[in-house]
């Protein structure tokens, strides 16, 4: 399929993606239009200025000024985790004698995520000038962008990209001049949503199983193929140009304090405008569902996955207090996670869509440890078996407690993914599961 | 040292170590099934969490590695709590078929949900079936629904085994282990996955429903193959060994064994066992008495002696046999004043040598090894544990491994299952020159005189780089150069090598009791015939003790007998026999083997005598007092033993007796040498007969690997 033709598919399925008016104040997405990623453009838009700005031979900035720059900008990891960027640049050992590796984590299959394939299809060169800018401050030459499988086109279009910054002398040996090497490698995986998982990323980057590997030690001192390596996302990565462009204090005065610059939130469900919409962290939840187009057909709004399907559910009633931050929704006991908003509205059961949930965790699952491995299969079918009608009154506790028991025993977080929107589920929505027991039968009727 | 607190008890250890190996140095026990500590630390299965003071999240005792200052509890209500959670979720999906489940009963996951389990379950969903797997004839794949996904096995194969042959395919709870491609396990130390798997997924088909575990006695014992000397426990009922497994031993086999070891016994209860001696009288064999047998062997040697003269007479013996067999067979064979005894009996070069030949090192050693340069022979099929240690020195310590060495012992550069730095594979007859020109090339470097003039060509300067790098360092011989026709010239030069590289020179030796063999003299006298004088017509009487000419001798046949006599537990030798006396194999008799270490390892008899089965020791004692050789009247075979080792038991023959130097002349004229090697499976005359062994990749090929 061509670009085209998926930009036409987007647009039949009435999803704005990310080219419309109403992101506020954005970075990312600025002045994006589907046809204005090659180079030319991305450098009319001032693209690779910060590149430009580091390696000046002048007035350039040493590796660890760009590292104290993205340190004091404040920014957050865009992957999940929230985990600041400059903090975790400064972990790479300095002194490492031998490769080191900065690898983009590009391997987006959170359900509800979709804003890094924008990024990769619209504004590749975004990505691209990040990690350059990253593997200077970091002192490594070579890079990877590991891309998601199952969007094939995107990393299509990152392998042009690629060519075209490689041609613009960008990439490779004695970047403009200034001595510095760097070369960046595409990479595409197989769709597996544990390859997302950053050391289980690396592992399938070698060619293994992509199981994720015991932490400690952390990638940062024993990453690929056993060298010290930095893994960070694609927003994040995209992120950075505009914070060496326009200063740390710029990039932070985006947003709140402690939550720096913009975010790309993914909103989808039911909404009159699903897409991509690019708005400072802190914004006000009802402010980013007005800018979607709010609940569609008039329905109420009923819940909210804040941060992609990993994150616990919260019910409307708190949902509209909250901004959208990384620290408001922790409060709340939810999770900021990739910024999948999942809107759901009063026709929407709770007890299935918890059921999708546990579907995708158990399918996902590497099956490497023992209570991800038993226990996300457990979970989908008690769900499942409540479902279908033949649920009991103790299968709640059973429930609540399986998804406790896997939460923090096992190898990676995908297993704290699975137990996390179950509790969440019980929490908020336990009278409607209670009803499916007691009833065999939906609290919500089909059709409203 | 470190210094921490585990369950209120001081604890001081090693920086590095993790937290699991800190507990059991102090008794502790935390419970696992993943873990081993002989392979990599996967953290998979979750049973071994602890709670570490100032830990938020409850971390994995085989994962964490020990730090100054901490305090740890096993069995606090968290600990527990964790350990109980785990255990239920690996239960959900086992099936609960253990009264028929050959692992019940020694089963880790069955014992330790009698500790962390309840008789219960509250898991009311359908549970996981998984399909069987063929393996091929060792291992049993029946029941995979019982494994736990622990990957011991698949990580047994890349770490020790030094080949992948089993891997998890699928995800989550839809992942098996499978051999790739649904091949079979081939690999010659296969069964050591059958030890490490901790329930009764990977389970023994020899061995298959054939007792419960409980029901068997459990004796040591000494592998009577190869000259690691491995150790094992004979699991016997019923007066029969049904099972064999590794007995940890660290520094001769770990805690492994090779199939060979494990699986021979099958040919112990084989119906090919002699079990009465038999006479050939007009063609036919008939069953006798041992009197009347005996008798006839003494009778027979008399007459023999008288008319041809003592020197007509000779023994054939096998280095499997024990240390006090070939000690009393040597004091026969010298009491009737003959000088004919070998234990060469696949060699070509016979030259009479003051030390005994060994490893040049301890079995140990081999794993600490930063270059080694083996030359003849098939390392792996060979000597399977020996080639599990250099695989470790490859792996840990990034050792270089050279070969010289033959098609088929050397198939290409993984044939090994390790990786060979360099390696030539050339025709045996010129072996001796590619060695001179390996010493020319070490000559060069070192700027010394090369012992030999011969121009090294590329190969050659490789296999020299590697054996000129590194600090430990080793040139060990293979079987196929012990038995090459130019085996002397290649010790020599291996010597020469070794010498000026600071490396040591080994013989890797061929059998469990070569060393012991040397030891007790079992070599002919400066009178004396030597093994292929013996076969080839020099004797009008043979003695063959465990001896089969043919299988045992590379093919050469016995020619020229007037009288044979084999001491066997086989109904061996049948066309070329008079006389056949039923001796014990190792496992019905006390005995010592003498390792390629020089390590002296004594055992029992596990089970009684077969029929009419006797030790040989007490056959030759007998047959010597019949003969009137004026021999002590042993009355057990710890005095044989004594005597055997001069009087006072050792662990180890004495250092001054080892010494591996040739002063043979080099000679590397080199002409057309056909070596016909011994397969895996060919070397012994109990392998030969073990049908599960037989049945393998290894057997089926026969000398060919």
């Amino acid at each position: 399929m061509s670009a085209a033709q998926v930009l036409a598919q987007y647009a039949s399925a009435g999803t704005e993606s990310c080219f419309h008016g109403r992101h506020i104040k954005p970075q990312i997405y600025a002045d994006l239009n589907g046809s204005n990623w090659r180079l030319a453009d991305y450098e009319a838009r001032g693209g690779y200025a910060a590149l430009r700005k580091i390696l000046d031979a002048d007035n350039g900035m040493t590796p660890d000024e760009v590292i104290t720059e993205v340190k004091e900008s404040a920014l957050r990891g865009r992957g999940g985790a929230g985990f600041p960027t400059g903090m975790k640049w400064s972990f790479m050992p300095r002194k490492f004698q031998g490769q080191k590796y900065v690898v983009c984590n590009s391997d987006e299959g959170e359900p509800g995520t979709c804003k890094d394939r924008d990024i990769l299809m619209f504004n590749p060169h975004s990505v691209i000038e990040g990690m350059i800018i990253g593997a200077y401050g970091m002192g490594v030459s070579v890079g990877y962008n590991y891309i998601h499988g199952e969007i094939w086109i995107a990393y299509e279009r990152f392998e042009e990209a690629l060519q075209e910054a490689r041609a613009a002398g960008y990439l490779g040996r004695n970047i403009l001049g200034s001595g510095f090497d760097f070369e960046l490698h595409a990479h595409p995986g197989f769709g597996a949503y544990i390859c997302g998982e950053e050391t289980a990323l690396l592992e399938s980057l070698e060619g293994k199983n992509g199981w994720p590997r015991y932490k400690p030690p952390f990638p940062a001192n024993v990453g690929l193929y056993g060298k010290p390596t930095t893994v960070n996302n694609t927003e994040t990565f995209a992120a950075v140009p505009w914070i060496i462009r326009n200063g740390a204090r710029a990039f932070l005065e985006t947003g709140i304090p402690n939550n720096g610059g913009t975010k790309i939130f993914s909103v989808t469900g039911d909404v009159a405008l699903p897409g991509n919409y690019e708005v400072p962290l802190g914004t006000p939840f009802p402010e980013l569902l007005e800018l979607a187009g709010g609940v569609r057909h008039g329905h109420q709004l009923k819940a909210v996955i804040p941060g992609g399907s990993s994150a616990p559910v919260l019910p409307a009633s708190i949902m509209m207090d909250l901004s959208m931050d990384f620290d408001d929704l922790a409060k709340a006991g939810s999770m900021m996670g990739s910024g999948a908003v999942i809107v759901m509205d009063e026709t929407r059961c709770m007890v299935k869509s918890l059921m999708r949930l546990s579907y995708f965790y158990m399918h996902e699952s590497c099956g490497q440890c023992t209570p991800c491995r038993e226990g996300t299969g457990w979970l989908w079918r008690m769900v499942q078996r409540i479902e279908d009608g033949a649920g009991r009154p103790e299968d709640m506790a059973i429930l609540d407690e399986v998804a406790g028991n896997i939460l923090g025993r096992t190898i990676c977080a995908l297993g704290d993914a699975a137990a996390m929107p179950v509790q969440g589920m019980i929490r908020h929505f336990r009278a409607e599961f209670e009803h499916h027991i007691k009833h065999k039968a939906c609290l919500v009727p089909e059709y409203l | 040292m470190v210094e921490l607190e585990i369950d209120g008890k001081k604890v001081q250890t090693t920086k590095g170590t993790m937290l699991i190996e800190a507990a059991r140095q102090a008794g502790i026990y935390i419970p696992h099934f993943c873990y081993h500590h002989k392979l990599t630390i996967a953290a998979n299965c979750r049973m071994c969490l602890v709670d570490i003071e100032g830990q938020r999240k409850i971390m994995p005792a085989c994962a964490m590695p020990v730090a100054d200052g901490m305090v740890v509890h096993t069995n606090n209500e968290k600990a527990i709590k964790a350990q109980k959670v785990v255990m239920e979720f690996l239960l959900i999906n086992h099936p609960l078929d253990c009264p028929i489940c050959d692992q019940g009963g020694e089963c880790q996951l069955q014992d330790l949900a009698v500790g962390y389990g309840w008789s219960g379950t509250r898991y009311i969903e359908e549970k996981r079936a998984v399909s069987a797997k063929e393996a091929g004839p060792l291992i049993s794949m029946l029941e995979m629904t019982r494994c736990i996904h622990c990957t011991r096995c698949v990580r047994f194969g890349e770490e020790v085994g030094g080949i992948r042959e089993y891997g998890m395919v699928a995800r989550g709870e839809f992942e098996e282990i499978q051999t790739y491609l649904s091949t079979s396990v081939d690999s010659e130390l296969s069964g050591n996955m059958i030890d490490i798997c901790p329930v009764g997924a990977l389970t023994s088909k020899p061995f298959r429903f054939a007792a419960r575990t409980w029901e068997l006695a459990r004796r040591k014992s000494i592998s009577p193959h190869d000259a690691t000397g491995a150790n094992m426990e004979m699991q016997v009922k019923n007066n029969k060994v049904l099972r064999v497994v590794a007995l940890e031993n660290e520094p001769v086999n770990e805690c492994w064994l090779a199939d060979r070891d494990r699986f021979s016994y099958e040919a112990l209860n084989s119906d090919e066992r002699l079990t009465q001696p038999m006479l050939k009288q007009g063609g036919a064999w008939q069953e006798v008495d041992w009197q009347t047998a005996l008798e006839y062997v003494a009778n027979g040697l008399a007459g023999i002696r008288e008319q041809h003269g003592a020197g007509a007479i000779g023994a054939l013996v096998s280095p499997h046999s024990t240390l006090e067999e070939l000690f009393l067979m040597r004091q026969l064979i010298h009491g009737l004043g003959s000088q004919n005894i070998d234990y060469r009996l696949r060699n070509s070069q016979f030259v009479a040598h003051e030390g005994i030949r060994w490893l040049g090192s301890s079995i140990a050693a081999l794993a600490e090894l930063d270059s080694v340069l083996v030359i003849g022979g098939n390392l792996r099929k060979d000597h399977p544990l020996f080639a599990a240690r250099i695989r470790r020195a490859v792996r840990d310590g990034g050792a270089q491994v050279a070969a010289l060495t033959s098609q088929p012992m050397l198939d290409g550069p993984k044939a090994w299952a390790m990786p060979l730095a360099a390696f030539s594979v050339a025709e045996p007859g010129d072996w001796t020159r590619m060695l001179a020109e390996v010493a020319a090339a070490v000559a060069a470097e070192k700027g010394i005189a090369a012992p030999v003039d011969a121009p090294p060509s590329d190969a050659s300067r490789a296999l020299a780089q590697v054996i000129l790098g590194g600090k430990r360092k080793a040139v060990l011989l293979g079987n196929a150069a012990v038995q090459h026709p130019a085996a002397e010239s290649l010790l020599a030069l291996a010597g020469w090598i070794a010498e000026y590289t600071s490396a040591t020179v080994g013989n890797l030796t061929e059998a469990a009791n070569t060393v012991g063999a040397q030891l007790v003299a079992a070599v002919p006298g400066t009178e004396g015939l030597n093994a292929r004088q013996m076969l080839d017509g020099g004797l009008k009487a043979a003695l063959l003790l465990h001896c089969e000419p043919g299988a045992d001798t590379r093919g050469v046949p016995l020619t020229g007998c007037d009288m044979v006599v084999t001491l066997s537990p086989f109904k061996a030798n049948l066309d070329i026999s008079d006389v056949l006396l039923p001796v014990s194999p190792f496992s019905e008799t006390s005995g010592t083997y003498i390792n390629a270490e020089a390590r002296v390892q004594s055992f029992h008899a596990v089970v009684g005598p077969l029929g009419a089965t006797r030790p040989a020791w007490k056959v030759l004692r007998v047959l010597g007092d019949l003969m009137q050789i004026g021999a002590p009247a042993y009355q057990s075979s710890e005095e044989v033993r004594l005597d055997a080792l001069g009087g006072a038991d050792a662990e180890f023959v004495a250092q001054d007796r080892l010494d591996n130097r040739s002063d043979a002349a080099i000679d590397v004229s080199g002409q057309s040498v056909t070596l016909n090697p011994v397969g895996i499976y060919q070397l012994d005359g109990i392998v030969r007969r073990a049908p599960s062994l037989q049945l393998t990749t290894d057997g089926k090929a026969g000398a060919a690997w």
